[in-house]
């Protein structure tokens, strides 16, 4: 008996993309703003996320989070206390969020009322870089006590991110932290990224991150194709 | 790591396709897997025997097809193969060069099947 090869063409995520592609759709429809927060665990995602939503309430805007963890819903308690809706996902030893998980939670959120929706993703610098959530915007923290090279050992990562925030920028002196190395590996594995540089503890930053968030949204509206209902 | 999962939407697509064939026996399933999907090629062989256990394609052999990393360099105007994953620059001409062509892959390429009677 011969074999013979068939051509199949189908892509390993394919159903989390389609899910995906829904959300963005949906996203798109109701002018909601969605941005993917990842990093390795303790990077600050949660301290820079409460800072985000309260400071952008603050400007008017109208804001809500989901954010994904293994287990207890500690992160959902601390960004609520912004004011902002916040809901907790937990993904029970999953080490990512996936779309269907985004879709299952949004029930409750009328998002024609929300300006933005974050997603902070499971700290972790590997899985998350596979699965689309159907954000606008991905962004990635690092630390400046997780060292200077980190985007060069996790390229996958860093690539597939449209933003960088280094975060703890107050501690770049005493960890010897090397900014020009860091901006460099950064744009080693994507050129042109814009990077920011904060520390939410002693208030550096912030304004020019959320001035560059407001400008992303504004141009993304002007970008997205016309609701079609 | 959620190689295991990866080795799940592997085995679903590619038993979804056979079925479409008329389910004939699937000697080898061919996954391409490009060097900036983040997968790990070692972990997606070691799962595979235990997830097509009991499937339709028990018995078949998960077969990796490298793809590798190509950006596109505005100066050569050319597409370029890049040595390593975290170094965006034309290895020709040192320009930056981060438009992707190819390298993020991860899709079932094809099955080889066993053609019986099929041809006339």
């Amino acid at each position: 008996m011969s074999t013979r090869i068939v051509e199949v063409r189908a892509g390993v995520l394919k159903k989390n993309d389609e899910l995906a592609r829904e959300l963005r759709s949906r996203f798109e429809q109701a002018g909601t703003f969605v941005v993917n927060l990842v990093s390795s665990p303790g990077t600050g995602k949660t301290a820079l996320l409460e800072r985000t939503l309260t400071d952008l309430r603050a400007r008017g805007a109208r804001v809500a989070a989901l954010v994904g963890d293994l287990e207890t819903d500690n992160d959902a308690k601390r960004l609520a206390r912004s004011g902002a809706q916040a809901r907790q996902i937990n993904t029970h030893g999953r080490c990512h969020l996936e779309a269907e998980m985004i879709g299952e939670h949004l029930a409750g959120f009328a998002l024609p009322e929300l300006d933005y929706l974050f997603i902070e993703n499971v700290g972790n610098l590997v899985c998350p870089a596979s699965y689309d959530l159907g954000e606008a915007w991905r962004v990635a923290l690092l630390s400046v006590t997780e060292g200077e090279d980190k985007p060069l050992k996790y390229p996958s990562m860093f690539n597939s991110a449209d933003v960088a925030i280094i975060t703890k920028i107050d501690l770049a002196e005493p960890c010897d932290f090397d900014r020009v190395a860091a901006h460099d590996a950064i744009r080693s594995v994507r050129p042109a990224m814009p990077i920011f540089e904060v520390s939410v503890k002693r208030n550096v930053g912030i304004d020019a991150w959320l001035d560059a968030l407001a400008a992303r949204r504004t141009l993304w509206q002007g970008s997205r194709p016309l609701a079609t209902t | 790591m959620h190689e295991l999962n990866l080795v799940q939407g592997i085995v679903e697509a590619a038993a979804d396709a056979a079925e479409r064939m008329g389910n004939p026996r699937v000697t080898a399933v061919n996954v391409r897997v490009g060097r900036l999907a983040g997968v790990d090629a070692g972990a997606l062989l070691f799962s595979y025997d235990v997830v097509v256990a009991g499937t339709t394609l028990e018995g078949s052999r998960l077969q990796i097809v490298d793809v590798p990393l190509v950006v596109w360099c505005s100066h050569c105007l050319e597409e370029k193969e890049l040595p390593e994953i975290n170094r965006f620059r034309c290895p020709q001409c040192g320009t930056d060069a981060g438009e992707i062509r190819s390298g993020r892959e991860l899709e079932v390429e094809s099955l080889e099947i066993e053609s019986a009677e099929v041809e006339a």
